[in-house]
């Protein structure tokens, strides 16, 4: 196919020379009504803010423009299918599990997943059978989940309908998709990816392997990461034994029928952008990311790691795009040089762990701004730097299930403070966002453990985000009889 | 010839000055660079269309820079320039006999050879055999010195441009690290007046006073720049500007300048009360 096409794009271009008068929505009729958000935003952009309608095809039911550009994506990212998703990629990650769950059926996932994963269990009632991530020790983060675990997963579990796997991590940390793809196949399971971080993939050179081709089912792609659309844009791609008319229909069970062109557009423009264009980008950015790790590396204390963790197992491949840099051994939590950066240098980056900072590098970056970034952490270092007793790392909490995200969230719950609710069935998420991956999801146990962990995040200034109290200092459990 | 270069001062204030002919053009890795031939202004060094010198008035932003650090430490060894590809700040440093090292971290090669063969009365100073060139990012020159320099002299263009690192706090700690314990940082401050400038001015006020214990700012007219009226920063770990400066000992050097002087010295930190101000709403 073209990939020079950009059909929503080009139809849009016509659209606007044909000066059409609007009497349809939206109501700020190409701006004239709201001055002040013409001022914010533009002539340019406020006058694609239009309605479906003939010429520009309708996202619920595409047949010409939307179509085209689908047919395009597609073809781009080596897919049978991909659908232009306009909430974010967190919809893309429940429509993949709507697609294969119903109610009561069992899917394998690492407990590792976003939290839209959960939210599609919470939505559809399937029942989660966790795989112990394995942990790096060392740096605290999660790594890919390993064969045996899911092997052993499929075997304990056979009438599970589908795997999950997070590929690559936020961390840059790819798990062994081919092998995973053969065995859910082989078992009769369809295989899930959530490729949110991970569309460079499919234009990058010597890039780890890619959904697609790894012969998976579905995969979500966060078009608005590295691939430069707009916030909240994404692609759903799926395989050849999909049902691509059920798939619509799932998506339009949450989807809104007033698809944004802005946001649909983006993916059109970035989509030709990276057929055309990605291999070079992504080489600036690799480039980029290792000259970051290099720099980093020479200032001492500091680790930005890379391709010397693969070990073919639970870091079967490594994104080397990725700037993941540990912090513990200068004496600062990730979260605390995470705000340092922000508070006093200006500079914001993705996220902050316990232990670990995440710059995302793109291809809008310039050199010297990696050169800001590298010398504001040896500043940090040279003012901040102590000794690192006392420090948590990021641990990974084997959670215990008692019950299905959707019993619990609906079950009757009562409101706890933090320190009484050990022993009990928590009824709410706790995350620290970003990365946004539950501590607790639903119908987990709370351990004293736990609660130690939530405690000591929040005070190094983690962002805690889930529970009902925004404070944190109260959790939902569920109302225990008698 | 009716052919005139526009220098934009703000949005909506420029100024014009009529081009005699364009002596070079070209695009660097880093940015565009221009020579233009004025008559009143003699040439003209452009760089991304924004005017970084005339051989009118240069000499007074190249003084105000070498020489208030030098009158306040006449034993200064060890110089670090930041930027000044140019060879300005150069050809007045090796005016002091005393001074060992000069080291000029510029990052663009090609505005060195476009100095050297348009500007030499500036760039020769470069051939002195105590100057060493980096072409690096000052940025990350910086990053790993310790206990280096009695002087850095930060000669950055604008802070919006391929300059911008060498505005930030970090770059002014790292200057700190770099210095001996009686070490002067001179960066040029940006003009007071104009509402973006005045702002960048106590963004770069507010940041040097957090790594440096004493910090002055003293101020120079420079009629090509943006208002003309134009700030300097004197930021150092032991010297005081005023309490310490060595009149008589500069004065029996016998550095010939045509702008500075040791009486002049002590009036240029005597800044007008907006000035004074907006600094003080910095702090």
């Amino acid at each position: 196919m073209d990939q020079n096409r950009a059909p929503i794009y080009e139809a849009l271009e016509r659209f606007r020379k044909m000066r059409i008068v609007p009497f349809d929505v939206p109501g700020h009729k190409r701006g004239r009504g709201n001055p002040e958000l013409v001022q914010l935003l533009g002539q340019q952009c406020v006058g694609i803010d239009i309605n479906s309608m003939k010429p520009l095809d309708n996202l619920c039911h595409p047949v010409s423009v939307i179509q085209e550009a689908e047919e395009l994506a597609a073809d781009a990212f080596g897919a049978y299918h991909a659908f232009l998703m306009v909430g974010g990629t967190t919809s893309a990650v429940q429509t993949m599990i709507l697609s294969c769950c119903k109610q009561g059926d069992k899917i394998i996932l690492p407990r590792n997943v976003h939290r839209s994963a959960i939210n599609a269990l919470v939505l559809c009632g399937a029942v989660p059978v966790y795989v112990n991530p394995k942990t790096d020790h060392e740096l605290g983060i999660s790594l890919g989940m390993e064969i045996e675990d899911v092997k052993s997963a499929i075997e304990g579990n056979p009438d599970a309908k589908a795997i999950l796997v997070n590929n690559p991590t936020y961390y840059g940390v790819c798990s062994a998709l081919e092998e995973i793809v053969r065995l859910g196949h082989e078992h009769g399971m369809k295989v899930l990816v959530d490729e949110a971080h991970g569309t460079h993939f499919y234009f990058g050179r010597n890039m780890p392997i890619t959904a697609m081709k790894a012969g998976a089912d579905m995969a979500s792609v966060s078009m608005h990461k590295s691939g430069g659309s707009l916030t909240q844009s994404s692609f759903l791609l799926i395989g050849e034994n999909m049902n691509k008319g059920y798939v619509r229909q799932i998506i339009n069970l949450t989807q809104t029928t007033s698809a944004s062109y802005l946001l649909l557009s983006s993916l059109d423009i970035s989509r030709r952008n990276l057929a055309l264009r990605g291999e070079e980008a992504f080489e600036k950015v690799e480039y980029l990311a290792s000259y970051a790790r290099n720099e980093i590396n020479r200032i001492g204390g500091y680790y930005a790691y890379g391709p010397e963790l693969i070990n073919k197992n639970s870091i079967y491949d490594f994104d080397v795009t990725k700037l993941s840099i540990h912090t513990l051994d200068i004496g600062l939590a990730g979260i605390e040089v995470y705000d340092i950066l922000r508070d006093e240098y200006d500079i914001q980056i993705e996220f902050g762990d316990l232990g670990n900072i995440l710059a995302y590098i793109s291809v809008g970056d310039r050199k010297q701004d990696i050169e800001r970034l590298v010398t504001a952490l040896a500043d940090i270092k040279r003012r901040y730097a102590k000794d690192k007793t006392g420090l948590m790392s990021n641990e990974y909490i084997n959670p215990k299930v008692i019950l299905s995200p959707q019993e619990s969230f609906y079950a009757d719950k009562e409101s706890l403070p933090i320190r009484e609710t050990v022993n009990r069935v928590c009824s709410e998420f706790v995350m620290c966002y970003p990365p946004g991956i539950p501590i607790l999801a639903p119908g987990e146990l709370i351990t004293g453990d736990i609660i130690d962990y939530i405690i000591y995040a929040k005070e190094k200034g983690c962002s805690i985000t889930g529970p009902e109290d925004a404070n944190i200092n109260y959790l939902n459990v569920i109302k225990e009889e008698g | 010839m009716d052919l005139w270069f526009n220098d934009e001062h703000t949005d909506s204030v420029k100024l014009s000055i009529k081009v005699e002919k364009q002596v070079f053009s070209a695009q660097s890795e880093e940015q565009r660079i221009d020579v233009l031939e004025t008559r009143e202004f003699g040439k003209i060094l452009a760089v991304d269309g924004d005017i970084m010198l005339t051989q009118k008035d240069e000499f007074i932003y190249h003084e105000l820079l070498v020489h208030v650090p030098m009158a306040v430490n006449p034993s200064i060894k060890e110089v670090l320039v930041i930027g000044g590809g140019d060879g300005g700040v150069v050809r007045e440093l090796v005016k002091y006999d005393s001074i060992e090292i000069i080291d000029v971290v510029e990052i663009d090669p090609l505005l060195v050879e476009v100095c050297s063969k348009y500007l030499p009365e500036m760039a020769n100073s470069l051939n002195d055999p105590r100057v060493h060139m980096y072409h690096e990012d000052g940025v990350r020159f910086i990053r790993s010195l310790n206990d280096e320099y009695d002087l850095i002299i930060i000669d950055s263009p604008n802070p919006y441009g391929a300059g911008e690192g060498l505005f930030t706090r970090e770059f002014y700690g790292l200057c700190y690290k770099a210095l001996h314990e009686d070490g002067i940082m001179i960066n040029q401050h940006e003009s007071p007046f104009y509402t973006d400038e005045a702002y960048m001015v106590q963004r770069m006020h507010e940041r040097i006073i957090r790594s440096f214990p004493i910090v002055k700012v003293y101020q120079g007219f420079i009629p090509s720049y943006p208002s003309g009226h134009w700030l300097f920063g004197f930021a150092s770990k032991r010297f005081h500007p005023l309490n310490d400066i060595q009149d008589n000992r500069w004065n029996m050097l016998g550095i010939e300048t045509r702008y500075y002087a040791t009486r002049l010295h002590k009036g240029i930190f005597a800044l007008p009360v907006y000035v004074e101000r907006l600094l003080k709403d910095a702090e």
